[in-house]
């Protein structure tokens, strides 16, 4: 018995014969879009790990450095000069297709584009220290955008490919043995209809055939008696 | 194609500098409020928000909320105390969910 109740019936057997390529294609379909994820997923997981890697490093650095400018510097005088800053970063986000998943582009903007234009303070009243701490983390930011971008990207692959797996496991190890194995028991089924129905024409052939010898036996048996009877008769005058 | 905003968000110290980057800083004091912020910035136009890792350690069923959608990409970075190692184990954790095994 099949695992699912299906009605043995030559209809159906086309209706499940046609679902059993679709599925078969579609998990090929599927296998194949896997096997492309992974292989897009890995490149951008390994450039993840690296940057970051470096992000890390860079941003312990920037940490550093403004240890060492807030030691020099009254906290107030670091917060004062940080305040209000010169420069402002906006970002446009496009969207690239990988593979049907949707992943972000940033394509950030600054204000302003001068490279000097990053400390948002006066010289006079601030320590060298802390220009470098600026420095440092602008130097580090561009990878932080990058970093962002393919995080997103590796987060999002992630969850497609999961997806995709799991469908592609669900039609390779339950749905498509489930139909052939549906496909089976009809065909199976069909064929035993078809012998029961050959083996009862053959029985009521047999059955009406011997009732025919009968009728024919009787009858010759009742020739044979009229005319035996006769005969007998006769003999008997003679 | 729109504009968005970026934000940093962690404890006071780590953050600051990001100030004169010219990002949106919030700096929370306590986990609570971060995760109250966050929150608030995953429904204002924020497409990239970086967040310390001393703040994520305690939150994290909150950015588990925001990792599929497309934004805002929650980006841990490491706080002034020094890396954690949460945003690499975070990297292996999407390698273990895709691949089901952690092969790198």
């Amino acid at each position: 018995m099949p695992a699912i109740n299906v009605n043995p019936t030559r209809q159906e057997l086309t209706r499940l014969k046609a679902r059993l390529k679709t599925s078969v294609r579609g998990h090929k379909l599927l296998k194949d879009k896997r096997d492309e994820l992974m292989k897009q997923f890995m490149d951008v997981v390994r450039e993840n790990r690296a940057l970051r890697k470096k992000v890390e490093e860079g941003l312990m650095r920037a940490h550093g450095a403004f240890t060492v400018a807030s030691a020099v510097m009254s906290s107030e005088m670091l917060e004062q000069a940080l305040l209000y800053p010169k420069q402002s970063v906006e970002l446009d986000m496009t969207f690239q297709n990988v593979m049907s998943v949707n992943v972000p582009v940033y394509r950030f903007k600054t204000r302003s584009d001068a490279a000097g234009e990053v400390y948002p303070y006066g010289f006079a009243t601030t320590s060298g220290e802390l220009d470098d701490a600026v420095d440092a983390l602008s130097s580090v930011f561009q990878d932080m955008l990058r970093l962002a971008e393919i995080e997103k990207t590796s987060q999002l692959l992630a969850e497609e490919i999961e997806k995709t797996r799991r469908r592609v496991n669900a039609l390779e190890y339950v749905k498509i043995p489930q139909m052939e194995e549906a496909i089976q028991y009809i065909t199976m089924k069909l064929d035993e209809n078809e012998r029961s129905a050959t083996i009862r024409l053959m029985k009521v052939k047999d059955m009406l055939l011997a009732q025919a010898i009968e009728e024919k036996r009787q009858a010759d048996a009742r020739a044979i008696e009229a005319f035996g009877g006769g005969l007998g008769e006769s003999s008997g005058q003679i | 194609m729109s504009s968005y905003r970026i934000a940093a968000l962690g404890d006071r110290d780590s953050v600051l500098g990001f100030k004169a980057l010219g990002l949106d800083v919030f700096p929370a004091e306590t986990a609570e409020e971060a995760r109250r912020t966050l929150h608030a910035l995953a429904k204002e136009n924020y497409a990239v928000i970086y967040l310390t890792e001393g703040y994520a350690a305690e939150m994290e069923g909150e950015i588990a909320r925001y990792k599929d959608d497309l934004t805002p990409a929650i980006i841990l970075i490491p706080g002034k105390d020094g890396s954690l190692g949460i945003g690499m184990a975070n990297v292996k954790r999407a390698v273990e969910r895709a691949v089901g095994a952690d092969i790198l």
